[in-house]
C-alpha cells in the first residue's frame, strides 16, 4: 500500500507539472489554432534560464521571474517575428515553429552545453515530509500546490477577467471580437506570451525534480501534446484532465510495464484521437 | 480540408505525362548512370544516400502532396525497417535479401497500423497523431533493449560481397530506386491516384460521389509505407548501423523537409528536395556541428518565403513567364 500511494503521488506531481505546461500549450492552440511544436523548446529554454538566474542570485523567485520574463519575450518574437508571416495557414505554422524548435534546443545546446542541471530549489522545500505512511519529497507537494494555483488563476483569468472574456470571444470568433472594434492581434499576442510564460515556469518547476537536459524538450513537448490531444485544445478542463491521465497513466506504466512506458501514455492517446479527434472536452471550432 | 502545402501544380503532371517529356527522363536517367564516372568515390557515395532518403521523402510525398495530409511519423516506419533487416542479418545471422523482404513487409504493416488510427484524423490533427504513434515507436525501440540494444543500437553485417565496391553498390541502389520511382509514378497517375488528389481538393465531394474515402486513404498510406520500407531497407545496407535516432522525430522531420524543399505534389521534388538537404548537410557539418540549427532555419525559411518548394517555385516562376 505504501508504495502504491507512492506512486499515486508521483503521478499527481507529475501531472501538475504536465498541466503546467500544457495549459500553455492549449492556450495557443486553442486561440491562435497554432500547434507549437516549440513549446518544449521553450520549457527547456525556461528551465536552463531560469537554473542561471536562480544559481547567479540564490532565489528560486527570481529563477521563476526571469525564466517567465525571458520565455515570453521569446513568445513575442515567434509571434511578431516569424508567425505574422504565415498567419491563416495552420500547417505553415506548424512546420514553423517545428524548425524553431530544432534552432532553440541547438542554441541551449551552445549555451550550456550537453549537462544536465538541477535548479536548485530554496531550503525550506528540500527534504522530505510524512504522508500518511511514506516519506514524500516536499518539493514535489509545492509543485502539486503550484499546479492547482495555476488552474484557479487561470481559470479566474479566463471566466472572470475582460481580457479573459476577449480570449474566449476571440476562440469562438475572432472576426466579430475585430468588428467590435478590439485589436485581436493584441488579445492574441498577449495570450501567446502568456502560454509561452507558462511553458518558462514549467522549465523552471519541472527542472528542481526532473532535471534539464538535451533531449528534456521534446519528451516534455509529446507529453503535453498528449495532454492536450486527450484534453481538446483550447480546453482548461481538458488539460486538467488530459494532465491528470498521462501524469498517472506515466507513473503507473513505469512500473508496470517499463518497457512500454510510452505505449501507455500513447496507445491511450491515439484510440481517444482516433475515434474522439477533437479530444474528450474539445469543441467543434 | 483543403491542402495549404500542396499548390495546384497539374501542369507540371501534364507535361509529365506528354511525350515531350520522354527527352528529359532519358536525360535525367543518363546523368543518374552517368554518375560514378564523373564523380569521385566520396560523391558516388553520397548520391547513394541521396537516392535512398529520396525513396523516404516520396513515401511522404504520397500523402503530403496527393492525399493533402502531412505525416510526422515516416521516420518510425523507414526507421523499423532498417532495424528489422539488422536484427535478421546480424542478430539472427539470416540472408539479406530475406531480411529486406520482411523489413520492408513490417513497414507495410506498421504504417498498415499507422493508417487504421489516423485516417480518420486530417489537417493538424494528422501530424500530430502521426508524430505521437512515430513516438510510440521511437520508444520502444529505446525501451527494449534485449532485442534493439537500446541506446547503442545494433550494427549491421554490410553488403554483400559483390556490392561492396561504392560503384557497384550504386548501382545496385539505382537499379531498385529506378523501377520504384515509375511504380509510384504510375501509382499517382492511375484512377486510384487521381481519386487521391480528388480527396485531396475536396474530401466532402468525393464522398458524396459515392468513393469510399477511408478505404482509399488506408491504401495510400498503407502504400506510402511500403516505400517507406524500401527506402528503410536500403538504408541498412548503406549505413550498417540503426540506433533509436534512425526512428526518431528528428528522421520523420528531416524526411518531411526534403519532401516539401523539393515540392509537395511532385514526385521530381523528392529528389530535389533530398538533394538540396543531404548536400546542406554535408556541407554544413565540415565547417560546424551546428546542423540542427541549419535544419530548423531551413525549415523556417522554406516555410515563410518557398512553401511551394524548388520545383514548386519553378514551375511558378515558369508560368508567370509564359504568360508575359
Amino acid at each position: 500500500m505504501g508504495v502504491n500511494l507512492f506512486q499515486l503521488l508521483n503521478g499527481l506531481t507529475f501531472a501538475a507539472l504536465l498541466f503546467i505546461v500544457a495549459s500553455g500549450f492549449t492556450l495557443i492552440f486553442g486561440l491562435l489554432r497554432i500547434v507549437n511544436l516549440a513549446h518544449g523548446a521553450l520549457y527547456l529554454f525556461g528551465g536552463l534560464v531560469g537554473y542561471s538566474a536562480a544559481s547567479a542570485t540564490g532565489s528560486f523567485v527570481l529563477g521563476i521571474v526571469a525564466a517567465m520574463f525571458f520565455v515570453a519575450l521569446l513568445g513575442f518574437f515567434l509571434d511578431r517575428g516569424l508567425l505574422r508571416f504565415v498567419r491563416g495557414n495552420e500547417l505553415r505554422q506548424v512546420l514553423l515553429t517545428l524548425g524553431v524548435a530544432f534552432i532553440l534546443n541547438d542554441l541551449a545546446l551552445v549555451l550550456w552545453g550537453g549537462d544536465t542541471y538541477a535548479v536548485p530549489v530554496p531550503e525550506f522545500l528540500r527534504g522530505a515530509t510524512k504522508i500518511g505512511a511514506v516519506l514524500y519529497p516536499k518539493y514535489r507537494l509545492f509543485v502539486l500546490l503550484l499546479g492547482v494555483v495555476i488552474f484557479v488563476l487561470l481559470w479566474l483569468l479566463l471566466n472572470r477577467t475582460r481580457f479573459g472574456a476577449l480570449i474566449r470571444a476571440g476562440v469562438d470568433d475572432p472576426e466579430m471580437v475585430e468588428a467590435m472594434g478590439i485589436n485581436i492581434r493584441r488579445v492574441f499576442l498577449g495570450a501567446f506570451m502568456l502560454g509561452s510564460a507558462l511553458a518558462g515556469l514549467g522549465g523552471v518547476v519541472g527542472g528542481a525534480f526532473l532535471t534539464l537536459y538535451p533531449s528534456a524538450d521534446s519528451e516534455i513537448l509529446v507529453l503535453s501534446l498528449a495532454v492536450v490531444i486527450i484534453g481538446g485544445r483550447g480546453s482548461l478542463i481538458g488539460a486538467a484532465v488530459g494532465a491528470l491521465l498521462v501524469g498517472l497513466l506515466n507513473s503507473f506504466g513505469q512500473v508496470l510495464f517499463p518497457e512500454l512506458s510510452y505505449f501507455v501514455i500513447f496507445g491511450p492517446m491515439a484510440l481517444i484521437l482516433a475515434f474522439r479527434p477533437l479530444g474528450l472536452f474539445g469543441r467543434t471550432a | 480540408m483543403s491542402t495549404p502545402l500542396a499548390p495546384a501544380l497539374h501542369s507540371l503532371d501534364r507535361k509529365l505525362t506528354s511525350p515531350r517529356a520522354l527527352p528529359w527522363l532519358a536525360v535525367a536517367l543518363i546523368a543518374l548512370v552517368a554518375i560514378p564516372f564523373i564523380l569521385p568515390s566520396y560523391q558516388v557515395s553520397l548520391a547513394t544516400e541521396i537516392l535512398i532518403f529520396s525513396m523516404l521523402a516520396m513515401s511522404i510525398d504520397i500523402l503530403a502532396g496527393f492525399v493533402g495530409r502531412t505525416p510526422l511519423g515516416h521516420g518510425a516506419i523507414f526507421g523499423v525497417s532498417t532495424y528489422v533487416v539488422i536484427y535478421w542479418t546480424a542478430s539472427l545471422g539470416g540472408s539479406l535479401w530475406v531480411g529486406m523482404v520482411l523489413g520492408i513487409l513490417a513497414a507495410t504493416l506498421l504504417a498498415a497500423v499507422f493508417a487504421l488510427l489516423a485516417i480518420r484524423t486530417s489537417g493538424v490533427y494528422f501530424l500530430l497523431l502521426t508524430l505521437a504513434l512515430g513516438m510510440i515507436v521511437w520508444g520502444v525501440c529505446l525501451r527494449s533493449t534485449s532485442i534493439t540494444g537500446g541506446e547503442n543500437g545494433l550494427r549491421g553485417v554490410g553488403p554483400p560481397p559483390f556490392l561492396a565496391d561504392h560503384v557497384h553498390f550504386y548501382y545496385g541502389i539505382l537499379l531498385v530506386v529506378a523501377p520504384v520511382t515509375w511504380i509510384v509514378w504510375r501509382f499517382v497517375h492511375s484512377p486510384f491516384g487521381l481519386t487521391l488528389r480528388g480527396i485531396r481538393d475536396s474530401e466532402s465531394r468525393m464522398r458524396s460521389l459515392g468513393y469510399n474515402v477511408p478505404l482509399h486513404l488506408f491504401l495510400a498510406f498503407v502504400a506510402s509505407g511500403f516505400v517507406a520500407g524500401i527506402a528503410g531497407a536500403l538504408y541498412a545496407v548503406l549505413n550498417d548501423f540503426v540506433s533509436p535516432s534512425t526512428v526518431q522525430l528528428s528522421q520523420s522531420v528531416s524526411g518531411l523537409l526534403m519532401a516539401i524543399a523539393g515540392g509537395v505534389g511532385t514526385l521530381l521534388g523528392a529528389f530535389v528536395g533530398a538533394t538540396a538537404i543531404v548536400l546542406l548537410e554535408n556541407i554544413v557539418s565540415t565547417f560546424t556541428t551546428r546542423w540542427p540549427s541549419v535544419l530548423g532555419l531551413t525549415f523556417v525559411l522554406i516555410m515563410i518565403f518557398a512553401p511551394e518548394g524548388i520545383v514548386g517555385r519553378a514551375q511558378i516562376l515558369l508560368a508567370k513567364r509564359r504568360r508575359r
